[in-house]
């Protein structure tokens, strides 16, 4: 009977195999709490009546998942907004970071791609600023910006623009000379070669660095909201967890990667578009 | 003696060896084309002929010499010179029209799209590409496919000299064959120059009005110009019955495997550095040379 079925069916139902077996295991392992009219007096002297902290079982994150779902964008003051609000501002974040460093880092990376000189002489500072965490700009970001939303866009920016600067450098000079000498032999001018013949070459390559950029943008935009406060869904973890209230705390971790996912699949369709076979 | 529409004068190539010296590939290398000529060039690897070929697109510059087309010396890359390189150097981004109507925009910026397109389909037609596979990418087609779509696009720029860098060097015998009639076919409709090269003695012989044979280098030079004097339209099983043709086919073979590395090296010191002319008389089997100052009796020996 398996047999005749293709292999995506077959490993969707080991997926959904492994989800249901993991669920059930959590669901067993977490002790349940005794309802305070089943305890003895001595019991509740003891203060075992109150609700004890612990890890919630499954079926307590998707009681919650089902609530904040249901209704993501409600707004009842800073600390108790919509999950659908927390991720917005996050999105809103990682986007704006993103595109001013795809703006900076597209047009640098092609002139670092194409000039040999430009290519040395910038090789220093990006190696020097390459490794360092985006976190630890924040107090020099923090100072100097003097705002925390902007201050946590310019981590984004800064932890974005390495990957597209250097895939975009790089795509940029492995471009076969054979097409630039088409472009070349048909007297189309620098702007035309870069845009007709150099862009979509090396586009695979450039994309690709985007892809990159925005899983470690979305990465770092979670620990950045837990240090600025305020908004978005990093705060929301660290306010969850202030609050000792673990579902909702396993819930936004549930939904990061939903996002993360989301992005990254946004951008491996972009990817697929620009791809070409040699 | 009027100059011909294409000349090459003196051309000389270096290229440091390496080993703080320089390498001289190829040395006064002289010769001329004339409108509506089809000439190829026959040599070794290592003579230098892609060299020469990239001089005259304008993508390499010499090291001393000049080029003049129409009396103009070139310099760096133009539409007037087209280029079809051995390999094809399509854009894969790009389906087979698309990258026809890219030369064709860049030839005539202000085309309509409409027109444009006609003018793709119109050359691809030519080379025997219609219909859907006109909108494939060039991973979709086959070699032979993407070569014809690399000569329409050349083609349809009408540039004054049309280069082919060993064209067919990548195709397997048969598909090269097909092509070689294709290119034949929409070349014998206009008055196209081109300057071909070939390691491929009976290509060049089936195409060319002219072939000029290059000794090895180092200090390679065009040794001779061996005219082709069979009767066009040709097809490759009426040229052998030709009287000429198995004495240019035998003189061409002598050249490559004997005498282009007996002539290696050797000096010329005279003014005139032009290619010997050989010609095989159509009436007889006796070959006449001009401008020949020793002949070789070995050749004559193979012609008779």
């Amino acid at each position: 009977m398996l047999g005749s079925l293709s292999i995506n069916q077959r490993a969707a139902i080991l997926s959904i195999l492994m989800l249901v077996c993991g669920l059930l295991i959590w669901e067993a392992a977490i002790p349940a709490q005794k309802a305070a009219t089943e305890l003895t007096e001595y019991e509740r002297l003891m203060g075992l009546g109150e609700e004890r902290a612990g890890v919630p079982p499954p079926s307590d994150v998707l009681a919650k998942a089902w609530e904040q779902l249901s209704n993501p964008f409600y707004d009842a003051g800073p600390n108790d907004k919509g999950i659908g609000i927390q991720i917005g501002y996050s999105i809103y974040r990682v986007l704006t970071g993103y595109a001013l460093a795809a703006i900076v880092a597209i047009p640098l990376g092609f002139l670092i791609g194409m000039s040999q000189v430009a290519y040395k002489a910038f090789n220093p500072f990006i190696q020097v600023l390459r490794p360092i965490s985006p976190l630890a700009w924040m107090p020099l970001a923090l100072f100097i910006i003097q705002d925390s939303e902007a201050s946590a866009i310019f981590v984004i920016f800064i932890c974005s623009i390495w990957p597209m600067l250097i895939n975009t450098a790089f795509g940029v000079a492995g471009v076969r000379s054979d097409w630039v000498n088409v472009a070349r032999t048909h007297e189309l001018g620098s702007f035309k070669t870069a845009f007709t013949v150099i862009l979509p070459a090396a586009a695979p390559t450039i994309v690709t660095g985007m892809r990159i950029s925005i899983g470690i943008a979305w990465l770092v935009i979670v620990a950045a909201e837990m240090l600025v406060g305020g908004t978005g869904i990093g705060y929301y973890v660290w306010n969850e967890w202030n609050n000792l209230d673990l579902t909702s705390v396993i819930f936004s971790i549930l939904m990061i990667g939903v996002v993360g996912m989301l992005l990254d699949a946004a951008f491996s369709v972009l990817q697929r578009a620009v791809a070409y076979a040699e | 003696m009027s100059k011909p529409f294409l000349s090459v004068e003196r051309l000389t190539q270096q290229f440091p060896d390496g080993q703080g010296g320089t390498l001289t590939v190829f040395e006064n290398a002289t010769f001329g084309v004339d409108q509506g000529e089809f000439v190829c060039i026959l040599g070794h690897s290592g003579c230098g002929k892609s060299t020469i070929m990239n001089i005259l697109a304008g993508l390499a510059e010499p090291t001393s010499g000049v080029v003049k087309m129409d009396a103009v010396e070139v310099s760096g890359p133009s539409l007037d010179r087209g280029v079809v390189f051995q390999n094809y150097s399509l854009l894969p981004w790009l389906s087979a029209l698309k990258n026809v109507t890219f030369g064709v925009k860049a030839r005539y910026p202000n085309w309509s799209k409409d027109k444009v397109e006609a003018l793709a389909r119109d050359f691809l037609a030519k080379v025997g590409l219609d219909g859907d596979v006109v909108h494939r990418k060039p991973s979709q087609l086959s070699g032979g496919m993407r070569q014809r779509v690399s000569i329409a696009r050349a083609f349809a720029n009408h540039p004054k000299l049309l280069l082919l860098d060993e064209p067919f060097g990548a195709l397997d015998a048969l598909t090269r064959g097909t092509i070689q009639d294709e290119l034949l076919k929409i070349w014998g409709g206009t008055e196209q120059t081109v300057f071909m090269i070939t390691h491929d003695i009976d290509e060049a012989i089936l195409l060319a009005d002219r072939i000029l044979l290059m000794t090895n280098g180092p200090f390679a030079r065009v040794a001779e110009s061996v005219e082709i004097n069979i009767p066009r339209p040709r097809n490759r099983t009426e040229i052998v019955e030709d009287p000429n043709y198995y004495a240019i086919r035998n003189h061409l073979v002598q050249f490559l495997g004997k005498r282009s590395k007996e002539l290696a090296g050797e000096k010329i010191e005279q003014d005139d550095v032009r290619p010997e002319t050989v010609r095989f008389d159509a009436s007889g089997t006796s070959e006449t040379t001009e401008e020949q100052t020793e002949s070789s009796p070995l050749l004559r020996a193979v012609n008779t």
